[in-house]
């Protein structure tokens, strides 16, 4: 038997034709935390809208940056974080605001955030100023 | 490789329809957004969005939906949303999606909703 591995990285360059291949590495990660079909789709979907926001709004859309994803499965939980060194957002906006508000203001960022604190849970962003920013997203796993 | 998507245009009663197929993400969206902007602008305001085989969606797409339904709401037309899939329409829920849009089981429910309008 291979050797449990606690860690899992994936690298890519900030471009949005990435993020099918950054939903393939989150659902592998999530088929061996054991997670359902349904599960593993909404995961990828947080990470998705995780890395979408970093590369749209933290890069401005410029393919020329870095987006790492990292993996972390224990027997607890089951943590992505998120790691880029483009512009940082308002962490304020991790609070909730309406559907309808992001709905009327066109917050297509808000729209991704929200999914991601409904869908996972727990987030927290850290800002280390001057060298890079990280969104840290943790599902709890409930086994048997 | 970059994600999967087409877009297929018919009509339906006197309802035009845009079939997705394949993943609508920040990647696909543009595209998605440039057919609805193309089918407004061509004088289509009874829109219906045909999802059967759309099998993903992240907030992108549904923020071009978002984007183009109260100018074609505000016109006299509507836009509509027919045949998601369970895990697809679990998005627009999370979301507060089936409030604001029509969402209907079939084309065909979607088309008959024009007629009855």
């Amino acid at each position: 038997m291979a050797s449990f591995e606690k860690t899992f990285s994936l690298r890519v360059p900030s471009s949005t034709e990435n993020l099918s291949m950054i939903r393939d590495f989150v659902s592998n990660i999530g088929v061996r935390a054991g997670l359902d079909e349904s599960q593993v789709l909404r995961l990828a979907l947080a990470v998705d809208e995780a890395c979408a926001n970093v590369i749209e709004h933290a890069y401005g859309s410029e393919h020329i940056h870095e987006v790492t994803i990292r993996g972390e499965l224990d027997n607890e939980e089951l943590s992505f974080v998120i790691v880029d060194t483009g512009r940082h957002f308002d962490p304020a906006s991790l609070k909730s605001e309406t559907v309808e508000e992001l709905v009327k203001q066109r917050k297509s960022g808000g729209l991704g955030l929200r999914l991601i604190r409904t869908i996972m849970d727990d987030v927290q962003y850290r800002i280390i100023p001057g060298e890079k920013n990280e969104l840290r997203m943790t599902k709890k796993l409930h086994r048997g | 490789m970059p994600s999967k998507f087409q877009i297929s245009q018919t009509q339906a009663g006197e309802a035009h329809v845009l079939a997705l197929d394949g993943f609508l993400d920040a990647h696909t969206a543009p595209q998605f957004e440039k057919a609805i902007e193309a089918a407004v602008a061509a004088g289509h305001l009874r829109l219906i969005v045909d999802c059967a085989r759309l099998t993903y969606i992240s907030s992108a797409g549904l923020g071009v939906f978002m984007s183009f339904l109260e100018e074609i709401r505000e016109q006299g037309g509507d836009l509509k949303v027919a045949a998601l899939d369970e895990n697809v329409y679990s998005v627009f829920e999370v979301l507060g999606f089936p409030a604001l849009l029509d969402i209907q089981p079939t084309v065909k429910a979607a088309a008959a909703r024009f007629t009855g309008a």
